[in-house]
C-alpha cells in the first residue's frame, strides 16, 4: 500500500501521515484519561490446525472510542476481530488459548451463550450482506430472533436504528422493498442499522468500506464518528488514511503479532517500533 | 477448409443441429399425438357404398372410412379377392362398420377396385350407444312400447325429443345408483363394522345389538324404497326405441335406454360440427369411461393422476429437504457421509419397477397389514390399508423421486453464500434459526427445481403403480362426500396406465386407438400444467432474491 496515494475523499483531502490536516481535533491525552476498558485480550493465541495465526496478543480496547487495527494482508487483524464475537467458532480447525475479556468476564467461558454474546458484540462485514428480505425485515431480524413480534416495538426500533445509521431519510418510503435493491453504501449502512437495532455494546467493523466508493466511504466514516458516543467501535482497515481519519486508537499488527498499540496521533506521527514506521511510510506492506 | 474447422464454425453448426433435431423430435411427438388424438372427436362422415364379395355377390356397406393404405394386388388376389385390371398396387380402405352386435365385427379392410361409388347420404344416422359401440343406419321410425309413433320425416324431431328424455332418466338412474344406494351401502357397512368392533372388544351388549339391528332395518327399508323407484325409472327409460335399416337391409330396433347420442354427421354444417367437437372434447375430459374404457371420458384418470402427484409432492418435499439439510449442514464431511451421498445419487437410477416391488412388499403388505391389524381389526379379513391404494402409490413415488429433491436441495444449500450465514449468526441467531429464517427461504427456488423434476418423473411413471394402487377401472374417486372425504386407501385410475390398458388390453383396439393418442396428449398436458404451476411459483420465489449473486 502506498501511504502517499491521493485519497479520493472530497471532504477531507490529506495524506496519511499528515494527521494534523484532519478536519477534527485529535484525541488529546486529557480525553483518554477517564477511559474505561471494554474489551481486553490476555496472551491470546489462535491456531488454524498447526498454523499459529495470533501470537500472544495483548490489547486493551477502551469504551466509547474507535479503535482501528491496521497491518498488511494476512497479519491476523480480521482473525483478532472475529475473536471478539467468537465468529471463529464456525471454523472447525480453529483453536484458541488465552483470554478475551468483555467487561472483565471471559467470553470463552463454557457458561457463555454465544448467541447472547453476539447480540452484545455486533459485527459488520467486508461486503454488504443484507438478507434477501425487505429493508424493514432486515433491520428487525435480530429482534425477531429474540422473539419480539410486537409490530409497534419493531417499528420504533427499526426507525431508531435506521436514523442512527443515517439511512432513514433515504428509505423511509420504501421499507417494504427489498434490501438488495439499495446501493452498496446504503446496503452497508443497512447492515450497520441491523447491528445497532440490537443495541450492542461493541460494534466490530471488518473492512466495512473496502467494497464502497469514496462518497459512500465518507458517509460510513462520518457515521462511525457519530456512533462512538454510544458504542465501542473496533474497525479493521486496509487503509491507513481511514484509520487515521476515524480512529482514536490504532493497533498495528504484523504476522500475528500486536506490534504497536497507541493513540492514533502518536502511532502515526511518532511510532516506537521500526516495523510500524516502515509500514506507515510505505517501505513494506 | 482447415481454417473453417479452426474457426469453430463447424462446432456451432453441430451444436445447433443437435438442438434442431431435438426440437423436431419433441414437436413431432406432440404433433403426432395431437393429430391422431384430437381428430377423433370431429364428427366423422358416414359413407354408403357397395362392395363385390369374394363370391361375386354385391353388398351394401355403411360406415366411416378410417384409413387408407397402398397394398400389393398379388396379396389381395392370394387372399381370394377378384381384382380387375393389371395394376401392381392398389388402395384399400379401413371402414368402421359399427353395429358390432349385428355384424360381429367393427372394422374391416376393403380393396378400392371392388367398391362402388361412395356417397354420403344426409339421412344416415349415427347412434352412439352405451353398449356395443356405434350404430349406423337409415332411421325408419320411433316406437313407444313397440308401437310406432312417428315415421319418415317426422321421425327425427320425435327421436331427438325422446333421446333427451331418455338421457335425463339415465342421469337420474345413475345418480340414484351412485349416491342414494352408495349412501345406504356405506351406512350398512359402517353398521357392520361397528358391530364387529364391539364384538371384538367383547362389548357387544344385547341393547347395542338391537340398536344396530334397528338401524340396519331402517337402512334396508330405505334401500327397498330406492330399489322400487329405480325399477320404475328403468321401466320408463325402456319405453322408447328407434328402428333403423342397417346395411344388409334388415330393420333393427335400438332401445333408447342404451343411446348416448344421435346425429346426422353428413348433414351437419360447420358451426354444428364445431359445437359437436367442443361437446365431445369436454365429455372426454369430464366424464367417466364406459365400455371397458374404450368409450366415454377419462376424468377419473386425470383426477387420479393429479391427486397422486400432489400427494407425492406433499410427502417428498419435507422428507427430501430435511434429509438434504442434515447432509449438507449438520453431518460431518467424513467417509460415511460421502458414501451416503453416492448412494442417494444412485437411488435415482434404480429401475422404477423395483420401487414398485418394494412398495408392494414393504408399504402394502407390511405397513398396511400392520395398520389394518392395529386400527381396522373389525374389517378383517378384508384389507383397508393392506391393499394397493393411492396412499401407497404416492409414497412409493415419493421414495422414487426422493434423490432428485435431495440433490437439488443440497445444490441450493451450497449456493447460499457464507456471508449471509455469518450475517445472521452475528445478529445472535443460532444455527437452526439461521437455517430456518435465512438459508431455507433462499434455497426455496432450488427446492422447487427439485420438485419440478420430481413431478415430471412421477406423473409419467406407470410400471410401479401397477403394483401399488392403479387399476383399470376404479368405482369411486379417492375424494368424495363420505367421511373422512379423502380415502387414501382407495385404488385409483391413472393416465399412464389408462393408455396402456386402452391401447393393449382392450377388446376393440382399432376403435380405441384414437383414444390412446388423445389420452397420451392429455397426459403430456397434465404434466406441462403441473410443471408450469411449479415453475411460476419458483419464479415468484426467485423474484425475492434478485440482486443476489450466484443464486
Amino acid at each position: 500500500m502506498n501511504p502517499v496515494a491521493p485519497n479520493n475523499t472530497p471532504r477531507k483531502p490529506h495524506h496519511a501521515i499528515d494527521i494534523r490536516a484532519l478536519g477534527r481535533a485529535p484525541v488529546s491525552a486529557a480525553d483518554n484519561a477517564g477511559m474505561v476498558t471494554c474489551l481486553e485480550t490476555k496472551n491470546l493465541n489462535l491456531y488454524y490446525g498447526a498454523a499459529r495465526a495470533l501470537i500472544n496478543v495483548n490489547v486493551t480496547i477502551p469504551r466509547n472510542r474507535v479503535t482501528a487495527f491496521i497491518g498488511p494482508s494476512g497479519c491476523g487483524k480480521s482473525t483478532l476481530l472475529r475473536c471478539f464475537n467468537r465468529m471463529n467458532d464456525l471454523v472447525d480447525i480453529c483453536r484458541i488459548d488465552g483470554k478475551v475479556l468483555l467487561d472483565d468476564s471471559d467470553i470463552y467461558e463454557r457458561s457463555v451463550r454465544v448467541a447472547e454474546l453476539r447480540r452484545r458484540v455486533g459485527m459488520v462485514f467486508q461486503k454488504p450482506n443484507p438478507f434477501p428480505k425487505s429493508i424493514f425485515e432486515n433491520v428487525a431480524y435480530g429482534l425477531r430472533i429474540m422473539g419480539v413480534n410486537d409490530k409497534k416495538i419493531l417499528m420504533e426500533t427499526v426507525e431508531r436504528a435506521l436514523r442512527s445509521a443515517a439511512l432513514w431519510d433515504e428509505v423511509k418510503d420504501r421499507l417494504d422493498s427489498s434490501g438488495l435493491g439499495l446501493s452498496g453504501g446504503q446496503q452497508q449502512r443497512l447492515v450497520i442499522a441491523r447491528a445497532i437495532a440490537l443495541e450492542p455494546e461493541v460494534l466490530l467493523l471488518d473492512e466495512p468500506c473496502s467494497a464502497l466508493d469514496p462518497i459512500a466511504t465518507a458517509r460510513i466514516e462520518e457515521l462511525m464518528y457519530e456512533l462512538k458516543d454510544r458504542y465501542t467501535i473496533v474497525i479493521v482497515t486496509h487503509s491507513m488514511q481511514q484509520a487515521a481519519r476515524v480512529s482514536d486508537f490504532t493497533a498495528f499488527m504484523h504476522l500475528g503479532e500486536m506490534v504497536e498499540f497507541n493513540d492514533t496521533d502518536t502511532l502515526f506521527t511518532n511510532p516506537v517500533e521500526k516495523r510500524t514506521s516502515d509500514y506507515i511510510t510505505g517501505r513494506f506492506g | 477448409m482447415k481454417d473453417w474447422i479452426k474457426s469453430g464454425a463447424p462446432w456451432i453448426w453441430m451444436t445447433a443441429g443437435a438442438l434442431a433435431l431435438s426440437l423436431v423430435m419433441v414437436f413431432g411427438v406432440l404433433w403426432l399425438t395431437a393429430a391422431r388424438g384430437l381428430t377423433h372427436f370431429w364428427p366423422a362422415q358416414v359413407a354408403e357404398t357397395t362392395f363385390i364379395e369374394k363370391n361375386g355377390s354385391k353388398i351394401r356397406l355403411i360406415g366411416e372410412i378410417r384409413e387408407r393404405e397402398e397394398v400389393a394386388v398379388r396379396r389381395l388376389v392370394e387372399a381370394g379377392f377378384n381384382i380387375p385390371g393389371d395394376d401392381k398396387f392398389t388402395t384399400r380402405y379401413l371402414i368402421k362398420l359399427g353395429n358390432r352386435d349385428i355384424h360381429g365385427f367393427d372394422f374391416k379392410w376393403y380393396p378400392a377396385p371392388l367398391l362402388g361409388e361412395i356417397t354420403y347420404p344426409g339421412d344416415l344416422l349415427t347412434v352412439e350407444r352405451r353398449e356395443w359401440g356405434n350404430f349406423y343406419g337409415h332411421l325408419q321410425a320411433v316406437k313407444e312400447d313397440g308401437k310406432v309413433v312417428a315415421r319418415g320425416a317426422a321421425a327425427m324431431p320425435e327421436l331427438e325429443k325422446r333421446v333427451e328424455r331418455a338421457r335425463a332418466l339415465f342421469d337420474e338412474i345413475y345418480r340414484t345408483e351412485k349416491h342414494d344406494i352408495g349412501r345406504i351401502n356405506h351406512r350398512l357397512e359402517q353398521l357392520r363394522l361397528q358391530e364387529r368392533k364391539l364384538q371384538l372388544q367383547g362389548k357387544l351388549t344385547e341393547a347395542e345389538k338391537q340398536s344396530i339391528e334397528r338401524q340396519r332395518e331402517a337402512a334396508n327399508a330405505e334401500f327397498g324404497q330406492i330399489q322400487e323407484r329405480l325399477e320404475q325409472l328403468r321401466r320408463e327409460i325402456g319405453r322408447d326405441s328407434l328402428s333403423a335399416e342397417v346395411m344388409d337391409g334388415r330393420v333393427v330396433d335400438v332401445p333408447l335406454a342404451k343411446v348416448a347420442d344421435t346425429y346426422h354427421a353428413n348433414a351437419m354444417g360447420m358451426a354444428g360440427k364445431i359445437g359437436f367437437y367442443a361437446r365431445k372434447l369436454y365429455a372426454f375430459i369430464s366424464e367417466d369411461p364406459r365400455e371397458a374404457n374404450t368409450e366415454g371420458g377419462i376424468f377419473p384418470a386425470i383426477f387420479g393422476t393429479v391427486m397422486m402427484v400432489i400427494l407425492m409432492s406433499i410427502m417428498v418435499m419435507p422428507l427430501g429437504v430435511i434429509a438434504a439439510v442434515y447432509m449438507r449442514e449438520y453431518a460431518g464431511k467424513g467417509l460415511m457421509i460421502r458414501i451416503i451421498r453416492i448412494a442417494v445419487n444412485n437411488l435415482a437410477g434404480v429401475p422404477s419397477i423395483v420401487y414398485g416391488v418394494f412398495g408392494l412388499g414393504f408399504f402394502i403388505y407390511f405397513l398396511g397389514g400392520n395398520i389394518d391389524a392395529l386400527f381396522f381389526p373389525e374389517a378383517l379379513p378384508a384389507p383397508t390399508f393392506g391393499s394397493p391404494g393411492i396412499l401407497w402409490a404416492s409414497l412409493t413415488l415419493a421414495i422414487l423421486t426422493l434423490p432428485v429433491v435431495i440433490v437439488a436441495t443440497e445444490e441450493g444449500l451450497s449456493r447460499v453464500p457464507l456471508s449471509l450465514r455469518e450475517g445472521s449468526l452475528a445478529l445472535g441467531a443460532t444455527k437452526a434459526e439461521t437455517l430456518w429464517r435465512t438459508v431455507l427461504p433462499m434455497t426455496a427456488p432450488a427446492i422447487m427445481t427439485g420438485l419440478i423434476l420430481a413431478v415430471a418423473r412421477a406423473a409419467g411413471e406407470t410400471a410401479p403403480l401397477m403394483l401399488v394402487g392403479v387399476v383399470k377401472l376404479a368405482p369411486n374417486l379417492p375424494l368424495d362426500g363420505y367421511f373422512p372425504y379423502f380415502h387414501l386407501e382407495r385404488q385409483f385410475m391413472h393416465l399412464g396406465f389408462h393408455i396402456y390398458d386402452v391401447g393393449f388390453q382392450s377388446p376393440n383396439v382399432e376403435a380405441a386407438r384414437p383414444l390412446v393418442y388423445a389420452t397420451a396428449l392429455l397426459l403430456v398436458i397434465v404434466i406441462v400444467v403441473l410443471n408450469l404451476a411449479a415453475v411460476s411459483l419458483r419464479n415468484r420465489l426467485r423474484e425475492n432474491l434478485r440482486g443476489l449473486e450466484g443464486i
